[in-house]
């Protein structure tokens, strides 16, 4: 098994898509020459010509619109939106025509579009390149919402959602780019909607998305250390949401804390939450505990920002009170 | 031409109907009708070629009739009812009709243009024969999507055609109030460099040629073409609007604008001849009504289907 870069993962899926169908193609702000603004798109103009990489204006409506249009018709396209932030000014696009063109029409269209995004903090941007918007998107009938935070997955899932036919927003993390990870020689799609259960563990269920996911097994580690066992669930897909995998996990494990980057007040998290506290009341010894970002746009200055974003200390700090320590 | 008169006096028919409908109470929603801009669907949609698609607008159901969705259906659709276009999924704003090149009216000012843009690239980067047309309202040119969306399928030569429907009211804004271009929205194209057509949308052979000039351009692929309309609203923004803001003059003065006794006029019809027309399109109208009365209701729960594909 070949080791890859999250960064490399999402090309190859990119390049895989676009040598089996001539139907993908890919657009965005400085994709071609630049190869994106984190480097992803790099040697693809090369490899399939500028009809295929397009560059497109500083116009997020337009990209993601002429994306849908093409959908519409019978391409596979895929659009980057350089910073997630930057979703805000094609929200119209996404959540009033991708994702309602197919119910509208009583279900005459397919929009197979997928929307490539990427944000996150850690590099002291300041409050407008770093957001995590995820629960915007998943609030919104119609989308499908993906969050993949392992090489693997993210090469498996980029794949299937650009095959899927219904309009797919597919979160990266910028800090998840140069992290490493196997992957197997060929492409395997990994289906939307199936969670991971990354790391077994019999006292405390960590459901993390994202970069958390990563600073949940960190946690894990210093927990076991102090005689706690964690499990670490990913759920990967944050719509559909394979509530079956998370709920299982915690009627084995009886515990739970969420976590995510973004803001916790009503994160993707509080859904997850609510899902548990349904099918598993009778499971749960402890309330659940959520981590997440505190409330605030994001500071520039890196003190700041460190104490605003959630770290694998605070993910440690609620699996403690979830087993009284 | 007689064939367009017929239609344009059947969509005439049909919007006056539904708005009786409407206004007797048996119509959910709210309704646009696009009386007086009958020219403009009709001229358009009978110089598009199979497989052209296009995109409309909230006062949609002048495009959707033009384009060949049959009245029945249409209707149904207006009546919520499982036989309409959309079997009761999209309504009034939200006509869809695939089969007839129709992918979707919009009920977001502007919402379909950067779509169409993207069909038009679909269309170019196949190499295929098809234009994608997108119609709007002199409402949707201060709107982003229309200016990005003008920018880029200039910038890619896409097969796209832009049909601006200049009736001179944003609502119940005056163009003068909402534009500095109002009375030659075609200074709007010239600042993306994409090339534009003039025509008064109320004589439809005028703009049936402007129109089949702007799709042979776009089909050749040479670029999109702007097509500025000026056209006039016979009635309010929506059935009922008490139009407190237009004048008395104004209101009055619509007749003249009407579409359809200048092209009767130039076709030289007896008054024989048009109400033998004018029969056919009530009776097209009435059949519709009928159809769409006795339509079946869609299950509740269908309304979660369709969510996803």
């Amino acid at each position: 098994m070949p080791e890859v870069t999250y960064r490399e993962a999402v090309r190859d899926a990119l390049a895989a898509a676009m040598r089996s169908d001539d139907g993908v193609f890919i657009m965005g702000e400085d994709i071609a020459e630049m190869g994106g603004s984190m480097g992803v798109t790099q040697g693809l103009l090369d490899e399939f010509g500028a009809e295929r990489v397009r560059n497109t204006p500083i116009s997020e409506m337009a990209i993601v619109g002429a994306g849908i249009g093409a959908a519409m018709a019978g391409m596979r396209p895929v659009v980057e939106i350089m910073y997630e932030d930057f979703l805000t000014l094609s929200l119209e696009q996404i959540v009033n025509q991708a994702a309602k063109h197919r119910y509208m029409s009583g279900g005459q269209v397919t929009v197979p579009l997928t929307i490539r995004t990427q944000g996150g903090a850690g590099w002291s941007p300041g409050a407008q390149h770093a957001q995590q918007l995820e629960a915007w998107l998943v609030h919104v009938p119609g989308l499908k919402v993906a969050y993949p935070s392992t090489p693997e997955d993210v090469r498996g899932m980029l794949w299937t959602s650009i095959y899927d036919d219904n309009p797919v927003v597919f979160f990266e993390h910028r800090l998840l780019y140069p992290v490493k990870g196997q992957v197997p020689d060929e492409l395997e799609p990994i289906p939307l909607g199936k969670a991971r259960v990354v790391r077994e563990g019999a006292d405390v269920t960590v459901i993390a998305i994202g970069p958390l996911v990563h600073r949940a097994l960190e946690a894990a580690k210093q927990a076991e250390a102090e005689g706690i066992s964690v499990e670490v669930v990913d759920p990967r897909t944050l719509q559909p949401l394979d509530e079956d995998t998370l709920v299982a996990s915690v009627k084995k494990t009886n515990r739970a804390v969420v976590a995510h980057e973004a803001v916790t007040r009503m994160g993707f998290g509080a859904e997850v939450a609510s899902v548990l506290q349904y099918k598993a009341f009778d499971y749960l010894d402890a309330p659940i505990e959520r981590v997440g970002a505190k409330f605030a746009p994001l500071a520039f200055a890196p003190v700041m920002e460190q104490f605003v974003v959630p770290d694998a200390g605070d993910v440690l700090a609620a699996i403690r009170r979830t087993v009284g320590k | 031409m007689r064939d367009f008169l017929r239609e344009m006096l059947m969509i005439r028919r049909f919007e006056e109907k539904v708005e009786e409908r409407f206004r007797a109470g048996e119509l959910p929603g709210f309704l646009h009708v696009a009386i007086g801009q009958e020219a403009i669907a009709v001229g358009v949609c009978r110089a598009m070629e199979d497989g052209d698609i296009f995109a409309s607008t909230h006062r949609a159901h002048a495009h959707a009739l033009a384009g060949g969705t049959h009245p029945n259906a249409v209707m149904a659709e207006l009546y919520g009812k499982v036989e309409g276009c959309c079997r009761g999924y999209g309504g009034s704003m939200h006509l869809y009709d695939v089969e007839h090149g129709n992918f979707g009216a919009n009920a977001v000012i502007g919402g379909g243009l950067p779509g169409v843009t993207g069909a038009g690239l679909a269309f170019k980067l196949r190499n295929e024969p098809r234009v994608a047309v997108a119609f709007f309202g002199d409402g949707a040119t201060n709107i982003g999507t229309f200016h990005e969306s003008l920018n880029l399928a200039q910038l890619w030569k896409t097969k796209t055609i832009f049909v601006c429907e200049n009736n001179h009211w944003a609502e119940s804004t005056p163009g003068w109030q909402h534009s500095p271009v109002w009375d030659d929205m075609s200074k709007r194209a010239l600042a993306y460099d994409m090339r534009a057509i003039k025509v008064d949308g109320q004589d439809v052979e005028a703009v049936h040629e402007a129109a089949l000039e702007a799709l042979e351009h776009a089909r050749s692929g040479e670029g999109p073409v702007f097509l500025d309309v000026e056209t006039y609203r016979m009635h309010g923004h929506f059935i009922g609007d008490p139009q407190v803001y237009r004048t008395k003059d104004d209101r009055e003065d619509a007749a003249e604008h009407d579409p359809i006794p200048r092209l009767r006029e130039r076709l030289g019809l007896s008054d024989d001849e048009f109400d033998e027309l004018d029969r056919e399109a009530h009776a097209v109208v009435d059949e519709a009504l009928e159809f769409a009365k006795n339509g079946t209701d869609p299950r509740p729960e269908d309304a979660l289907k369709n969510v996803y594909a």
